[in-house]
C-alpha cells in the first residue's frame, strides 16, 4: 500500500489494471495489545491470517475478538481514548508505521459489520458505487461495470438488478448484508473482515452469506467473528480461540490451528470446554 | 386519539362487560374530553383571529384608492387612502435572503464542528453558548445592531460598493453617511437566526447512527468525507426544518428591523443605501399613528406575511417529502 501517493490515481490504476493482482495478503500480528483509556482490552496477540483462506475468531463475549478485529483496520482507534500498540503488518507492512495514512488502510482492508448498515438516504446503486467515488471513481461506465460485478460477486444481482435506484434501506436485512459486502468488495480491498456478519439474519440469509464467504475466500483473505461455532466450523480453515485470563482482565488468544483441529482435538482444555458448550 | 375502540381491558378480574362495547372508564373520558377541548378551542380561536383579520383588512382594502399589490407608496391615513406592499414584501425577502445565505451555512458549520469536530469539553460549552444566544431577545440585537454594529458596517459597504458595484445590487447612489440598510438588517438577522439553526442542526446530527458514520469510515472515507456521504444527506430534511424556523423568525422580525433600518417607500434594488422597509417593521412603525383604515392596511400586509411563509413553509414540506424513501426514517 502506497499511502503517500494519490489515492485517485492509485486507486484508479489498481482497477483499469487487473483486478485480480495483489488481491489477497497475508496479515501478520505480533504483540498487538488495545486499549480504552487505560483499559487494556486485549493483550498480546501474535496470529497470522493466510491469505485465500477464512479465519474464524470465536470466544465469550466481551473476550476482544470485536475489538481485535478493529484493530486490523484501524477502526478501533476511531473510539475517542482508545488505542493500540504492537504491529499488524499486511505482506510485511506495518499498518501502524508512522508513515501509513489510517485512512488508505481502511481502503485496503474493507468490513462488514454486524448490523447491515447500508446509506439509508442513498440507492442501491449508490450504496455499492459510494467506496468507489471515494476513491474517485466518477465515469459512469466504469461506475456501472463495478456495481454489476460486486453486486455480482455478491450474489446480489439478480435480486435487485431491476430496481437500483430504490433505497438500499427497502431490502431485506439479508439482502441488506449482502449489500454491504457488495459495496465493501466494489473497492477491491486486500482483506476483507467480518464482525459477526449474520447476527442479525435469519437462518436463510445466514446460509445465502456463508455460500458468499466460500466464494469469496477465493479472491480475499477473510476474517469473521462469529459467535455460532457451527458457522465457524461450516466456513473457516482456521479457527482462534479467545478468552479472558479472568474477570476483569485483558481478552487473550488461547489458541489458534485448523479449524478442523480446534474442533476435534484442541489442544487448550478451555477450547474444549468452550466447543462443548461447558461455558460462554 | 380516538376513545370510541378501546382495546380489551388490562385487568380481566373486573366484572365482564354486558354491552358488545368494552366499559370506558371515567379517566380516559375525562382526559380524551380535555384533550379534545383544547384542540377545538384552539380551532376556534385561531377561526376567530383569522376572521376578525381579513374582515378588518377587507375594510381597509375596499377603500384602497392605489393597488394593493403594486403601489409603492403607503398612505392609508388620508381622505383618499393609497397603499401597497410591493416595497415591503421586497424588503422582507431581500432582509430574510440575505440572512439566510449567511446564518445556514454558518450554523450547519457550527452544528457539524460541534459534533464531530471539537474536544468534547469545548463542545459542550460551545453548545451550551449557542442555547443561551438563542435566546437572547431581538430589542437585544436591535440596540446592538443600531448602535454598535451599524457604524461599524459602514467600511464594509464603501468596499463593497468599489469593488462589486459593477453588480447592480451592491451599487450605491446615496454616499453613504449610515450604514441603517437593508444590508445590515440582513447581517443582524442572519446573526439572530443562527443560534436557532445551530441548535436544531446539531441535535439532528447528534441523531445520525453511529453505524452509518462507520459504514463510510471503513470505506476509506476521511472524517469530511465522512460527513459529506452519512452525516450531510442523513441531516438534509433536519437542516431544512431548521432553515424554516430561522427563516420563519427572520421574516417576522420586527423591532430589531425597526431599530436598524432606515425606512423608505421608494422600492430600491441598492441593498446597501438606506431605504426599503418590511412587512414587520412596517405594522410596528406605524400601527401607534394609524387611523381604522391604517389600521387595515396594517393587517391586510400582516396576511400577505403569512401568505409568504404559508408558502415557504409547504414548498419546504414538498422537498423534505420528495425523497422520503431515502430519509433513512425506516431503517
Amino acid at each position: 500500500m502506497k499511502a503517500t501517493t494519490t489515492r485517485t490515481a492509485d486507486r484508479g490504476t489498481d482497477i483499469r489494471t487487473d483486478p485480480e493482482a495483489g488481491m489477497t495478503k497475508r496479515i501478520e500480528v505480533s504483540g498487538l495489545n488495545a486499549y480504552y483509556g487505560s483499559h487494556k482490552a486485549v493483550e498480546d496477540i501474535s496470529m497470522t491470517m493466510e491469505p485465500r483462506s477464512v479465519t474464524a475468531f470465536i470466544g465469550p463475549s466481551g473476550c476482544g475478538k470485536s475489538t481485535f478485529i478493529r484493530t486490523l483496520n484501524r477502526m478501533h482507534e476511531l473510539i475517542p481514548g482508545a488505542s493500540v500498540d504492537g504491529s499488524v503488518a499486511l505482506d510485511g507492512q506495518d499498518l501502524y508505521g508512522s508513515e501509513i495514512d489510517p485512512v488508505a488502510v481502511r481502503r485496503t482492508v474493507g468490513m462488514v459489520f454486524q448490523r447491515p448498515n447500508p446509506f439509508p438516504t442513498m440507492s442501491i446503486y449508490d450504496n455499492v458505487a459510494a467506496g468507489l467515488k471515494l476513491a474517485g471513481i466518477k465515469r459512469k461506465g466504469d461506475l456501472d461495470a463495478i456495481v454489476e460485478r460486486s453486486l455480482r460477486g455478491a450474489n446480489l444481482w439478480t435480486e435487485v438488478k431491476d430496481r437500483l435506484n430504490k433505497p438500499g434501506a427497502g431490502l431485506s436485512g439479508g439482502q441488506q448484508q449482502r449489500l454491504c459486502i457488495a459495496r465493501a468488495i466494489a473497492v477491491e480491498p486486500q482483506v476483507l473482515l467480518m464482525d459477526e456478519p449474520c447476527s442479525a439474519l435469519d437462518p436463510i440469509s445466514t446460509l445465502a452469506i456463508e455460500d458468499l464467504i466460500a466464494l469469496l475466500k477465493e479472491r480475499y483473505t477473510i476474517v469473521i467473528v462469529t459467535h455460532n461455532m457451527q458457522q465457524a466450523a461450516r466456513v473457516s480453515d482456521k479457527t482462534a480461540f479467545f478468552n479472558l485470563a479472568g474477570p476483569g482482565q485483558p481478552g487473550r488468544l488461547v489458541e489458534i490451528g485448523d479449524t478442523e483441529t480446534i474442533f476435534s482435538a484442541p489442544t487448550e482444555e478451555s477450547t474444549a470446554d468452550y466447543i462443548a458448550g461447558r461455558f460462554g | 386519539m380516538s376513545t370510541t375502540t378501546p382495546t380489551a381491558p388490562a385487568e380481566p378480574e373486573r366484572k365482564a362487560p354486558a354491552a358488545k362495547r368494552t366499559k370506558v372508564r371515567p379517566g380516559d373520558r375525562i382526559f380524551s374530553g380535555a384533550a379534545r377541548g383544547a384542540g377545538i378551542s384552539l380551532l376556534a380561536i385561531m377561526a376567530a383571529i383569522a376572521i376578525f383579520l381579513v374582515v378588518k383588512a377587507t375594510d381597509a382594502l375596499s377603500k384602497n384608492q392605489g393597488s394593493f399589490l403594486t403601489d409603492q407608496g403607503w398612505d392609508p391615513n388620508t381622505a383618499k387612502p393609497a397603499f401597497g406592499v410591493v416595497t415591503l414584501v421586497f424588503g422582507t425577502v431581500v432582509s430574510a435572503t440575505i440572512a439566510m445565505l449567511i446564518a445556514v451555512p454558518v450554523a450547519v458549520g457550527v452544528a457539524l464542528f460541534i459534533t464531530h469536530y471539537a474536544p468534547r469539553r469545548i463542545a459542550q460549552t460551545l453548545g451550551y453558548i449557542i442555547d443561551l444566544l438563542a435566546a437572547v431577545p431581538s430589542v437585544v440585537y436591535g440596540l446592538w445592531g443600531y448602535i454598535f454594529l451599524a457604524p461599524k458596517l459602514l467600511g464594509l459597504h464603501s468596499w463593497l460598493s468599489d469593488y462589486l458595484g459593477w453588480i447592480p445590487v451592491f451599487d450605491k447612489e446615496q454616499a453613504g453617511v449610515t450604514a441603517r440598510t437593508l444590508f445590515t438588517v440582513g447581517i443582524v438577522l442572519a446573526i439572530m437566526i443562527l443560534p436557532i439553526i445551530a441548535a436544531v442542526t446539531r441535535e439532528v446530527f447528534l441523531q445520525v447512527p453511529r453505524a452509518h458514520e462507520e459504514a463510510a469510515l471503513a470505506l476509506g472515507a476521511t472524517r469530511w468525507e465522512m460527513i459529506r456521504v452519512a452525516v450531510l444527506p442523513y441531516g438534509k430534511p433536519g437542516i431544512i426544518s431548521a432553515s424554516m424556523l430561522g427563516l420563519g423568525r427572520a421574516v417576522g422580525e420586527t423591532i430589531a428591523v425597526a431599530m436598524v433600518l432606515s425606512p423608505s417607500f421608494d422600492l430600491s434594488i441598492h441593498i446597501l443605501d438606506p431605504g426599503n422597509t418590511t412587512i414587520a417593521a412596517n405594522i410596528a412603525n406605524q400601527f401607534g399613528e394609524s387611523n381604522e383604515i391604517g389600521r387595515g392596511a396594517l393587517i391586510a400586509s400582516g396576511l400577505v406575511l403569512f401568505i409568504m411563509t404559508l408558502l415557504v413553509n409547504g414548498a419546504a414540506r414538498v422537498v423534505i417529502n420528495r425523497r422520503k424513501a431515502f430519509s433513512g426514517a425506516n431503517s
